[in-house]
């Protein structure tokens, strides 16, 4: 992006990999890696909402788990302000997190069972912010609480007695109360009911709006993305096939792994939906532990020629702005 | 798709009045009150609702497979016979032969310890007297046919060395190999991924054109409703909302629960303007409201609407083949032209 302001976020040739014991391999064999996020880059604006999208086994979960340091990155470098985090110390990680919070998938398994939640939305005051008196800080949690649409009386029960979409709103509340610059949201809605969804998205979307939020936007439901991103990421076994701006991406695709994906999501019209040309992709997501040469979509890609499978194609941005990693003109 | 084929087609399944109780420690719990529906030759009917709206119950039921605490009533009619009427040996002799089930997590439903040959040819014994080899030979016709590449060699293997896709495939072939008349998938492409789903959809609609079979399709999704179905029912807490032709639901519907559903979903082609959310959170099953099950997150509510349970009646639509063939019920207290005025319209009627 062509901004004056520096990045709130500058992610470079970000690599994750774990390593993992080979199948039928002697006990004292090497350890092969899954390169579960290989070489990922991009920016992220104050205020701006990112959308990762891609299928699972894509690595997008362990992106965003990597940006908060819950797994070390491998390589790759991660500026937060201009501050190198990867190979940060405890105590940087410490300071930063203040800012950086994280909203999880599963809303129930992510709050514990045996704190209320009161104490669960006020624990991120009680680590940086000790200093506190507990009366602020529940005058803070109610406010909070009341804000993300729960209400006061809900202060002391536990995780159990509320249902999905209010579970969420506690994870939700929790990665608010230190008022953070970015929000890191992993799959936020994919547990709830649809009717619930559009609540959890509304809210979102009116907190960024309200908070001048930077989110990043984890979800495989490409629809729910569109609806909320700016910009969207598509990624296909820890490499980013695309980057564009959201309508750029979702009305002129430029990746065939990203067209094959929009075209595979059924439209809510029966007409439309029976009558228009499908692009089917062919198989499944290949292994990590053992990608593909060269592309890591080739072998499912409709239209892979010889030099796939031995160049990595680069990211490249066009003219406008628009990323996409592909070798075909 | 049968919507173009003639009318008289034959009814397979005939559910009048369908219950489903469960009876727990806090009291009865009524899972599924009053579902009615008939399933022809070669169509596909859709059951659309979010999760506890009863709608995995009505298959269980129909299979006989209802928890031990769990009892229907009413009545399932397949070739002149009350299934629930059935004893589990009679029952035996209708199910996976004449009627299927897909599962919705194919890791759970098929057998770990097993490999998919012993569990794909027992069905075959089981039911249509087969010897192994024969049983071996349809097994892998059968896997063939939704898609399994070397299926020779692949049907030795264990549940876990195939991928969720390939598992679902595995699952489809199995539900399918008796070559039954219909086909009950719960939730068949929700562990998958959008690019798998698609597939899986494809030989869904492929299998029902070469075999001709009737499938009761049950999902959360209204985007796969839109590209599978024929006829659709809407459930929530436990209840019909409404019913009627694909088209209907989707450019007519008429309950506030199908327009709040319909509201409430991000569309991939970014029309709808911006997300309606439906406010509140669905029933608990135990402590249904005493009237309409939507009345505490519905917009139109009146007085009505709280104390009595509207009854399932059928609407005047423009008249169509489709409209004959799948008439329009809602069940609201409400006017449907109410809709079309906003929720403060139906303040002021209330």
């Amino acid at each position: 992006m062509a901004d004056s302001k520096p990045p709130l976020l500058e992610v470079r040739d970000l690599q994750v990999h774990f390593p993992v014991r080979l199948a039928d391999a002697w006990p004292w064999a090497p350890w092969g890696k899954v390169k579960a996020v290989d070489g990922v880059s991009f920016d992220l604006q104050e205020g701006e909402t990112l959308g990762i999208v891609g299928e699972s086994g894509c690595g997008k979960s362990t992106l965003a788990r990597a940006l908060l340091n819950l797994h070390p990155a491998t390589a790759g470098s991660i500026l937060w302000n201009g501050q190198q985090m990867v190979g940060a110390s405890k105590a940087d990680w410490m300071a930063v997190r203040k800012d950086i919070q994280m909203v999880f998938q599963d809303p129930l398994a992510s709050l514990n069972p045996r704190m209320t939640a009161g104490q669960i939305i006020g624990e991120p005051l009680r680590i940086h912010r000790p200093e506190m008196s507990a009366a602020d800080r529940a005058n803070q949690v109610r406010a909070l609480m009341d804000r993300v649409g729960l209400t006061a009386q809900q202060v002391n029960r536990y995780p159990h007695e509320f249902s999905g979409g209010q579970c969420q709103r506690i994870g939700i509340a929790r990665a608010l109360i230190l008022q953070p610059k970015l929000v890191v949201c992993d799959e936020p809605v994919s547990a709830l009911d649809v009717s619930i969804q559009a609540q959890i998205v509304n809210l979102l979307a009116e907190l960024q709006k309200d908070l001048g939020l930077a989110l990043l936007f984890i979800a495989h439901d490409l629809a729910v993305v569109r609806h909320i991103s700016q910009r969207v990421m598509v990624m296909y076994l820890g490499r980013t096939m695309e980057i564009a701006s959201r309508d750029a991406l979702y009305s002129a695709a430029r990746h065939p792994y990203s067209r094959a994906l929009l075209s595979a999501i059924p439209v809510l019209d029966p007409e439309i939906e029976r009558n228009r040309s499908r692009q089917l992709l062919a198989g499944e997501l290949p292994s990590p532990m053992n990608p593909p040469s060269g592309c890591v979509f080739r072998t499912r890609c409709p239209i892979a020629q010889e030099q796939c499978a031995r160049h990595v194609p680069p990211v490249q941005t066009d003219a406008d702005g628009h990323s996409h990693a592909c070798l075909a003109p | 798709m049968s919507a173009t084929q003639s009318t008289e087609n034959a009814v397979l399944l005939q559910v009048h009045n369908l219950q489903v109780q469960f009876a727990t420690n806090d009291g009865p719990v009524y899972a599924v009150n009053g579902l009615s529906f008939a399933l022809e030759q070669g169509e596909t009917l859709g059951i659309v609702g979010e999760s506890g709206s009863g709608k995995s119950q009505t298959a269980l039921a129909i299979m006989g497979l209802l928890a031990r605490n769990g009892r229907a009533t009413g009545s399932v009619v397949y070739q002149g016979r009350n299934l629930l009427q059935l004893s589990e040996q009679q029952l035996n002799t209708v199910r996976g032969s004449q009627i299927a089930m897909a599962f919705q997590d194919p890791m759970t439903a098929l057998n770990p310890y097993l490999t998919v040959e012993r569990q794909m040819t027992e069905t075959l014994q089981l039911h249509k007297g087969m010897d192994r080899q024969a049983a071996r030979a349809s097994a892998i016709r059968m896997l063939d046919a939704v898609k399994i590449p070397a299926a020779a060699s692949r049907i030795g293997m264990y549940p876990h060395e195939f991928s969720g896709g390939m598992r679902q495939r595995v699952m489809l072939a199995m539900a399918l190999l008796c070559e039954p008349a219909i086909l009950l998938a719960d939730e068949p492409t929700t562990a998958l991924d959008v690019t798998v789903q698609a597939q899986v959809l494809a030989l869904l609609r492929e299998l029902q054109k070469d075999m001709g079979i009737a499938i009761l399709l049950i999902t959360h999704d209204l985007g796969v409703i839109a590209g599978l179905c024929d006829q659709v029912l809407v459930m929530y807490g436990g209840r019909v909302m409404e019913q009627g032709s694909v088209a209907h639901i989707f450019h007519q519907a008429s309950h506030p629960y199908t327009r709040g559903l319909l509201g409430a979903i991000a569309r991939i082609d970014g029309q709808g303007g911006p997300l309606v959310p439906i406010a509140g959170s669905p029933p608990q099953m135990g402590q249904l409201p005493s009237g309409c099950p939507f009345a505490p997150r519905c917009a139109w509510v009146d007085g009505l609407c709280d104390t009595q349970v509207p009854a399932l009646h059928d609407i005047a639509v423009v008249p169509s083949e489709l409209a004959l063939r799948y008439p329009a019920k809602r069940a609201c207290h409400r006017a449907a032209a109410l809709l079309n005025m906003g929720p403060s319209a139906g303040e002021a009627h209330g």
